[in-house]
C-alpha cells in the first residue's frame, strides 16, 4: 500500500477490530472513554437534580448511593484514568518521538480488549448495582450483598489493561526515539506520559491485589480487613490509597504535558524552564508514592503517621508550583493567540491553581479534620480532576482534532462551548467550597434546609455545564464531515506530529526523521533557542 | 559449556543454602531466626537474579529496571508500618 | 557469541525492558501480600509462631528444591537455544514443565492435608496469608506452565533458533521470578512464621 495513504483509509469493522495501529487503537480508546464520560456526566446531572430539594425527592436514598458510586467509579476508572494516556497517549507518543508505532503493537490491542472485557464484567454487576462509593472501603464492601466481587474482577481487568499500556509506553519511549531525539529534545508531553506510565506500572498492581483480597474476604472468609478476625480495615485503605493517590497524578500529569505543548505554541515563545518542567513530572510521579496517608487522617490512622504523611504531602506542591510558574513565564511577553486549545490551556492553569491550593487545606492535618468528607473535598477534587485533567484533555482534543480527523473544528462553536463550560463549571463547584466550609457532609441524599440556596445554584450550574458539553461534542461530531479540511500544520507547531499530513499516514513517517533541535524554537528562525 | 557449569554450581549453592535455612530453623535463636532466614533468602535471590536471570551481564538500564521497583516495595511496607507500629 | 554477549545477548532490549517492567508489577502485586504479612506478623507474633508449626516443613523444603531445579533446567534451555541447540532446549523446557507439575502436586498434597485437619483460609490470619500467598503463587506457576506448553509446541514447529528465541528468554525470566517469590515465601511461611 502507498505510504502516504491516511491511517483512516481502510474501512470496515475488521480493519478496526483487528488493527495494531497505535492511532486506531488510540481512537478506539477515545470513543470508549468519552462514552463513559457522557454516561457518568448524565448520572451527575441526576444527582444534582435530586439535590435541588433538601428532602426526599425523585428517587430513594439507596438509589442515590448507587448513582454516586456509579458516577465516581465510571468517571475515575473508565474515563479519567485512561482518557488521556490510552487515547491521546497512544495516538501521539509514537508520532511525537518519531516512531512508526509503539514497542509492542499486539500487546497494545490486547490492552484495549482487556479494557473492554473489564467494562463488560462491570456492566454485568448492574444486576445488583454496588453502593459502596468508588473507594470500596471495608468492612462495608466485604459484607454487603451487592455485586462487589464482580466489579472487583472487572476493575482488575481494567487495571491490567492500564498496566500493559504503561509498560508499552515506557519501553516505547526508551527504545523507539528517532535518531537525534535525545531526552532533552523530547516534547514535554512525552515526559509527562513517562512519569504517568511509571506510576501506572508500579501502583496499579497494588490495587489489583487489594481487589483480589477483597474477593478472598468475600468468598473464602479470609479476614485481613475484618476486625472480628484480627484483621485491620485500615490496611485496606493503605493499599487502596497506595494506588489511588499516585493515580491522581496519572490523571493530571498527561494533562500537564498537553498544557506544556499548547502554551508555547500559542504564545509563540520557547517554553520557559524546559528541564524544570521535565524533571518536575518525574518528581511528582515519585513524591506521589509518599503521600497516600493524607486520605486517612480521620480514619483512625496513628497521629505519628498523620504528621509524617501531612508533612510529605506539602512536597508535592513544589514541583507542581514550578510547572505553573514556568507556564506563566512562557506566556510573559509572548504573542498570544486565543484559539480554542489555548483558551482551554489557560482555563486549566486558572482552575488547577484553585484545585491545587485547596488541596493543601486538605493535606494539612489540622484543617483536614475540619473539612474532611464535606463538600469542600468534593469541590477540591472536581477542580483538580475536571478543572485540571478534563480541561487539559479538552485543550488536547481541540489542539489535536485536526491531526486525528483531518478536519478543523468550528472555532466559533468551540468558543461558545468554552464559555458555557467555564461558567457552568464554576457555578456548579465553587458553591461546594462554601457548603463544605459550612459543614455540609458529602455522600448524603438529603441535607438541612440551611444549605438549600447554594445547592440550587450548583444544580443550575450543572445544567449550564451540560449544555456546554453537548455543544462541544456536537461540534466534534459535526466537524467530522463538515469541518474544513485541515492542513498538515494548522497551528504552525514544531513537534513532529505536525510535520506529517493530517490525518497521518498509516506508517506515520515516510522516512524516520532525524531530529536536530528541541521542538520549542518558537519565534526564532532556527537553531537551539535554549541559550541565554 | 562454561554456562552450563556455572548454572550447576549456582544450583548446588542454592540447594545448600536451602538446607542451611531449614537447619537453622530448628534452632531457637529468637529474633535472629527471622534475620538469618531473610539473609539466606536474599542471598539465594541474588544468585538467581545474577546468574539465571543474567543480570550479571545486563546493560545498566535493564539493571535499573530490575532494582528500581524494590524501592517501591520498601515504600509500601514502611509507609504502612509507620501507621500500624505507632497506633 | 562474543559480539552478542556485549549487547546483553538473547532477546532485544525492548523485550527485556518489557518483561522486567512486567516483573516490577508482579513484585508489587505480591508486595501487598508481603505488607499484610509484615503487619500481621508484628501484631500477632504468637499466633504466627504457633500456627506455622502446623505446616509440613519438609514438604516445603522439598518443593523449594523442586522449584530451584526447575529454574536450573530453564536456564539450561535458554543457554542451549542461544547456541542453537534445539533438542537440548526442548528437553530443558519439558523438564521444567514436569518439575512445575511436581511442585503443584506437592502443593496439592499439602493443601489437602490442611483441609483434612480443618485448616481453611478463614481459620485465622496466618492461614489466610498462607493460602492466599501460596494460592496466588500457584496461579503464577499454572500460568507459567501454559506459556511453556506453548513454547514446546512452537519448538516442535522449529520456530526458535540461535537468532530468534525472544519468547523463550522472557518466559525464562518470568519463571525465575516465580522461583524468586517462592524463595521468600518458603522461609516466611514455613520457617519463621
Amino acid at each position: 500500500m502507498s505510504q502516504t495513504e491516511s491511517y483512516l483509509a481502510h474501512k470496515g469493522f475488521k480493519s478496526w477490530a483487528l488493527t495494531m495501529d497505535h492511532k486506531r487503537i488510540g481512537v478506539m480508546y477515545l470513543v470508549t472513554t468519552h462514552l463513559f464520560f457522557l454516561i457518568g456526566g448524565f448520572l451527575a446531572l441526576l444527582l444534582r437534580l435530586k439535590l435541588l430539594s433538601p428532602g426526599p425527592a425523585l428517587f430513594s436514598a439507596h438509589t442515590y448511593d448507587v448513582l454516586f458510586t456509579m458516577h465516581g467509579a465510571m468517571m475515575i476508572f473508565l474515563f479519567i484514568i485512561p482518557a488521556i494516556p490510552s487515547s491521546l497517549g497512544n495516538f501521539f507518543i509514537p508520532l511525537l518521538i518519531g516512531a512508526r508505532d509503539v514497542a509492542f503493537p499486539k500487546l497494545n490491542l490486547f490492552s484495549y480488549y482487556l479494557f473492554v472485557s473489564g467494562i463488560l464484567v462491570i456492566l454485568i454487576s448492574l444486576v445488583q448495582p454496588i453502593d459502596t462509593g468508588w473507594t470500596f472501603y471495608t468492612p462495608f464492601s466485604a459484607e454487603n450483598s451487592a455485586a462487589v466481587t464482580t466489579v472487583s474482577f472487572g476493575l482488575f481487568l481494567v487495571g491490567m489493561s492500564s498496566i500493559l499500556t504503561g509498560l508499552n509506553f515506557i519501553v516505547t519511549i526508551h527504545t523507539l526515539r528517532a535518531p537525534g531525539m535525545t531526552w532533552y529534545r523530547l516534547p514535554l508531553f512525552i515526559w509527562g506520559m513517562y512519569g504517568t506510565s511509571v506510576i501506572q506500572v508500579l501502583s496499579t498492581p497494588v490495587i489489583g491485589i487489594t481487589f483480589l483480597l477483597l474477593v478472598a474476604e468475600r468468598l473464602f472468609g479470609v479476614g485481613f480487613f475484618d476486625p472480628a478476625k484480627g484483621g485491620d480495615p485500615l490496611l485496606f485503605q493503605h493499599f487502596f490509597w497506595f494506588y489511588s493517590h499516585p493515580v491522581v497524578y496519572v490523571m493530571i500529569l498527561p494533562a500537564m504535558g498537553i498544557i506544556s505543548e499548547v502554551i508555547p505554541c500559542f504564545a509563540r515563545k520557547p517554553i520557559f524552564g524546559y528541564k524544570a518542567i521535565a524533571y518536575s513530572a518525574l518528581a511528582i510521579a515519585f513524591i506521589s508514592f509518599l503521600v497516600w496517608g493524607h486520605h486517612m487522617f480521620v480514619s483512625g490512622m496513628s497521629t505519628t503517621a498523620g504528621v509524617i504523611f501531612s508533612f510529605l504531602t506539602f512536597f508535592v506542591a513544589v514541583p507542581t508550583g514550578m510547572k505553573i510558574f514556568n507556564w506563566i513565564a512562557t506566556l510573559y511577553k509572548g504573542s498570544i493567540s486565543l484559539d480554542s486549545p489555548m483558551l482551554w490551556a489557560l482555563t486549566f492553569i486558572f482552575l488547577f491553581i484553585i484545585g491545587g491550593l485547596t488541596g493543601l487545606f486538605l493535606g494539612s492535618l489540622a484543617t483536614d479534620v475540619h473539612v474532611h468528607d464535606t463538600y469542600f473535598l468534593v469541590a477540591h477534587f472536581h477542580y483538580t480532576m475536571m478543572g485540571g485533567t478534563v480541561m487539559g484533555l479538552f485543550s488536547g482534543l481541540h489542539y489535536w482534532y485536526p491531526k486525528i480527523t483531518g478536519r478543523m473544528l468550528d472555532e466559533r462553536w468551540a468558543k461558545h462551548a468554552w464559555w458555557m463550560i467555564v461558567v457552568g463549571f464554576n457555578v456548579t463547584f465553587f458553591p461546594m467550597f462554601i457548603l463544605g466550609m459550612q459543614g455540609m457532609p458529602r455522600r448524603y441524599a438529603e441535607y438541612p434546609a440551611k444549605y438549600h440556596s447554594l445547592n440550587v445554584l450548583a444544580t443550575v450550574g450543572s445544567w449550564l455545564l451540560a449544555v456546554g458539553i453537548v455543544i462541544m461534542f456536537a461540534n466534534f461530531i459535526r466537524s467530522l464531515n463538515r469541518g474544513a479540511i485541515a492542513p498538515a500544520n494548522p497551528w504552525e507547531a514544531l513537534t513532529l506530529e505536525w510535520q506529517v499530513p493530517s490525518p497521518p499516514p498509516e506508517e506515520n513517517f515516510e522516512v524516520i526523521p532525524t531530529v536536530t533541535d528541541w521542538p520549542y524554537s518558537y519565534g526564532k528562525e532556527t537553531g537551539d533557542t535554549r541559550g541565554k | 559449556m562454561a554456562y552450563y557449569k556455572s548454572y550447576v554450581m549456582v544450583w548446588i549453592a542454592l540447594i545448600v543454602l536451602t538446607g542451611a535455612t531449614v537447619g537453622v530453623s530448628f534452632l531457637n535463636l529468637g529474633l535472629w531466626n527471622a534475620a538469618v532466614a531473610l539473609v539466606i533468602a536474599s542471598t539465594k535471590a541474588t544468585l538467581v537474579g545474577l546468574y539465571f536471570m543474567h543480570l550479571r551481564h545486563e546493560i545498566k538500564l535493564v539493571i535499573g529496571f530490575a532494582l528500581f521497583p524494590l524501592l517501591f516495595l520498601a515504600l509500601i511496607i514502611i509507609g504502612t508500618l509507620s501507621d500500624t507500629m505507632t497506633r | 557469541m562474543a559480539s552478542k554477549e556485549k549487547a546483553g545477548k538473547g532477546a532485544p532490549v525492548a523485550a527485556r525492558l518489557g518483561i522486567w517492567t512486567f516483573l516490577a508489577t508482579e513484585l508489587l502485586l505480591f508486595g501487598g501480600l508481603f505488607t499484610a504479612y509484615t503487619v500481621f506478623r508484628i501484631t500477632y507474633p504468637d499466633l504466627f509462631h504457633q500456627e506455622h508449626l502446623k505446616l509440613n516443613r519438609l514438604l516445603g523444603a522439598l518443593n523449594t528444591v523442586v522449584l530451584l531445579t526447575s529454574s536450573l533446567s530453564m536456564a539450561v534451555a535458554i543457554a542451549a537455544i542461544r547456541q542453537g541447540k534445539k533438542r537440548l532446549m526442548q528437553a530443558g523446557i519439558v523438564l521444567t514443565l514436569v518439575l512445575a507439575a511436581a511442585f503443584l502436586a506437592i502443593k496439592y498434597m499439602e493443601w489437602t492435608e490442611d483441609f483434612a485437619r480443618g485448616l481453611y483460609p478463614g481459620s485465622n490470619l496466618f492461614f489466610g496469608l498462607y493460602f492466599v500467598m501460596t494460592g496466588l503463587h500457584g496461579l503464577h506457576v499454572i500460568f507459567g506452565m501454559c506459556v511453556m506448553l506453548y513454547l514446546v509446541v512452537q519448538g516442535q514447529r522449529n520456530r526458535f533458533s540461535a537468532d530468534y528465541h525472544t519468547p523463550v528468554e522472557i518466559t525464562g525470566l518470568y519463571w525465575h521470578f516465580v522461583d524468586l517469590v517462592w524463595i521468600y515465601l518458603f522461609p516466611l511461611l514455613y520457617l519463621i512464621g
